[in-house]
């Protein structure tokens, strides 16, 4: 199969600007990839000097206000420019069309905008770091928000703007998911990553808004001084806590969802076994996109919202541990009795699962008001968000990438590398955050670039599982470059998988299929077909087949 | 993109059903005013939203022909009040029920903006 040497969506046109002006959703997914690996590789920077300066009780490498310019920056850096585009955008934008069987996503233009409209906001936010980087942490609490000298309204204005982007990518995605399925993809024969990325754009939509209108009121009370939330003009802090989180909750699963939905297709294809509870595992993407919508006020514990508002949000936010164990479990009973074979994308998969399990519960545990009072911004809360979002979101993101890489380039990667790295990360991963639930719980507390002896021996493990974590980034960075150039070429189905995606050339070609593809098994039919030989067979036919041979 | 149903995109009304609805709208506007000299406590304000709500809904309806457009855009606009509500309502379990069970001692630090003072 001389796969690579035919016309591609990579090799169809050439040259800068065949890329800059494309409105190809596969070339636009792959800028994006290029746009937050970069954001990832500057946050993941921040992340190693914050640790660096952990290692020692003291004052080591850096003063205590460039370190609450670093670790404003690190979540600022990895929140707004890397994990909320991270999935939809860039992996989401390449596999999507290509999953429901459609030659683009339904606005390209739309979807290129929302590409340079992330690089603007990018900017912004580049240009504050440059121009006295933000000490507020990627929260912009007020009151201190509105009186630090720093940059706070070009990195909120980065903010502002980056929020278009991700509005128009979840517009996009609506309407493509509405309109452009193959025949005879009803909505209940989607991928379930397609579920998922639809909850995801309806947040997307609904609440980044929200954020928008947070942050200008931010800008116009840091500006021409109307009170808003200085208490000193009128205002009230705690308000900009709710107009803050009532965006930033739901964001939280703009983030989880479309891993959730990765997990859910690896867990499939990897176990050879039909999806366990296909419908629930839906339903449930489009539960958690309504019940992230009622729970923000579990952030606001201790911030002086009243104590009837804290139980009233500390019930909902229970409910979301429903739909999570939902598909939790739905992914168990889907391993059972698969045929489960360990390539690195299951072996994400797998590290998901362990990983999620313990920052989801842990986030039922921060739940509990009597427990949080005590939690409250110590190193524990740090800890279980970072199993949520790096345990969850971007092991699955990497899950991901590995899964689609050869079908975005039409090239293998290395597996032993792959393994090397997977097994540097997950064990680094751990080293770095499980100590920070010691930490945390033993009282201390976050964004403190000082501590008292007593916690060094943790902070040490810690800050040594940070360079792990490096190294295995740096391995797969390597591995992943390399293959582009010299890997092995990849069939159009390396994995066996069923949906719509695997039935075209690996890389696609540029309007994605020969043909309008037809639907005809639901997505995940392992009991009844089989990939040989990247062909799509029934089962009953090999049986048919070998009963004639015998 | 929805125009495949032309008869819905090109209704016209009468002209009395126009200044029906924009009499109302005075008329409301006159209750806005005449109420805002009668304390109703906490529920000022869910007096004035109410008021506020009613006349939004009569210019989306009417003036924007929403009542006689695809339902799909009736669904978009609803959604988007009832998540409207749905923050005003969460935000006010807070705001209304602050000190309840823990009095707060202090005053606030000015009852009213400097800018308003003006």
């Amino acid at each position: 199969m001389s796969v690579a040497t035919t016309a591609n969506y990579l090799n169809e046109e050439k040259g800068l600007k065949s890329w800059l002006f494309t409105l190809d959703h596969k070339r636009i997914g792959m800028m994006y990839l290029f746009a937050v690996m970069i954001a990832f590789f500057l946050g993941g920077v921040f992340a190693i000097l914050i640790r660096l300066e952990l290692l020692n009780p003291g004052q080591d490498f850096f003063t205590a206000d460039t370190y609450n310019q670093l670790f404003t920056l690190h979540g600022a850096v990895m929140i707004f420019l890397f994990i909320i585009p991270a999935i939809p955008a860039a992996l989401g934008n390449f596999v999507l069309p290509l999953m429901l069987g459609a030659k683009d996503v339904a606005f390209p233009r739309l979807n290129l905008a929302s590409f340079y409209i992330y690089v603007v906001g990018a900017l912004f936010a580049l240009y504050s770091i440059v121009a006295g980087a933000v000490d507020t942490g990627w929260t912009f609490y007020t009151p201190y928000s509105t009186t630090t000298s720093t940059s706070v309204i070009s990195m909120t204005l980065g903010a502002f703007i980056l929020g278009f982007s991700s509005i128009f990518t979840g517009v996009n995605f609506i309407a493509t998911i509405h309109k452009l399925r193959a025949p005879g993809m009803t909505w209940f024969k989607m991928p379930l990553m397609v579920w998922a990325l639809y909850a995801t754009s309806i947040i997307q939509v609904l609440a980044t808004p929200v954020l928008g209108i947070t942050l200008l009121l931010l800008i116009i009370e840091r500006t021409i001084g109307i009170g808003i939330f200085d208490p000193a003009m009128g205002g009230d802090p705690v308000l900009f806590q709710h107009f803050f989180w009532f965006y930033s909750h739901p964001a939280v699963y703009i983030m989880i969802l479309p891993g959730m939905g990765i997990i859910s297709e690896l867990v499939t294809t990897f176990s050879k076994k039909k999806i366990f509870g296909y419908k629930l595992i839906a339903y449930s993407s489009l539960g958690i996109a309504l019940i992230s919508f009622l729970v923000w006020g579990h952030h606001m514990f201790t911030s002086g919202q009243s104590e009837f508002s804290s139980m009233v949000f500390s019930f909902l936010t229970f409910f979301v541990g429903i739909p999570s164990g939902i598909k939790m479990f739905n992914w168990l009973a889907t391993m059972y009795k698969g045929r489960i074979t360990f390539e690195a994308p299951m072996l994400y998969t797998i590290a998901f699962m362990f990983l999620f399990a313990i920052g989801g519960l842990t986030g039922i545990m921060l739940g509990a008001i009597s427990i949080d009072i005590h939690m409250h911004d110590t190193y524990f809360v740090v800890a279980h968000f970072h199993y949520t979002m790096m345990g969850g979101t971007v092991i699955a993101f990497l899950g991901g990438m590995h899964y689609w890489w050869p079908k975005i380039w039409g090239r293998m990667y290395s597996e032993k590398w792959a393994r090397v790295a997977w097994a540097l990360i997950f064990v680094g991963f751990n080293v770095t955050f499980f100590t920070q639930f010691f930490l945390g719980s033993q009282g201390m507390p976050r964004r403190y670039y000082n501590y008292l002896d007593q916690y060094q021996p943790l902070h040490m493990y810690s800050t040594y599982g940070s360079w792990m974590l490096g190294v295995g980034f740096l391995i797969m960075a390597y591995y992943l470059i390399y293959s582009i150039y010299k890997g092995p070429k990849a069939p159009n189905n390396p994995w066996g998988g069923l949906t719509m995606e695997w039935q075209t050339t690996s890389p696609p070609i540029q309007h994605n299929f020969e043909e309008q593809p037809v639907l005809e098994h639901e997505p995940y039919d392992y009991d009844t077909r089989m990939v040989v030989n990247d062909q799509l067979i029934k089962k009953e036919d090999v049986k048919e087949k070998e009963n004639i041979n015998v | 993109m929805e125009q495949q149903n032309t008869a819905t995109a090109h209704h016209v009304l009468p002209l009395s059903l126009y200044f029906t609805v924009a009499g109302v709208l005075f008329v409301l506007t006159g209750i806005t005013v005449a109420i805002s000299f009668v304390h109703f406590g906490e529920f000022n304000i869910i007096v004035a939203m109410l008021i506020a709500t009613v006349k939004a809904s009569l210019v989306a309806l009417y003036f924007m022909h929403l009542k006689y457009d695809n339902k799909l855009f009736m669904a978009v606009f609803l959604s988007s009040l009832i998540f409207l509500g749905l923050f005003l309502t969460l935000t006010m379990t807070d705001t209304m029920h602050r000190g309840d069970i823990d009095p707060i001692k202090e005053h606030p630090i000015k009852k009213e903006a400097v800018f308003y003072n003006k």
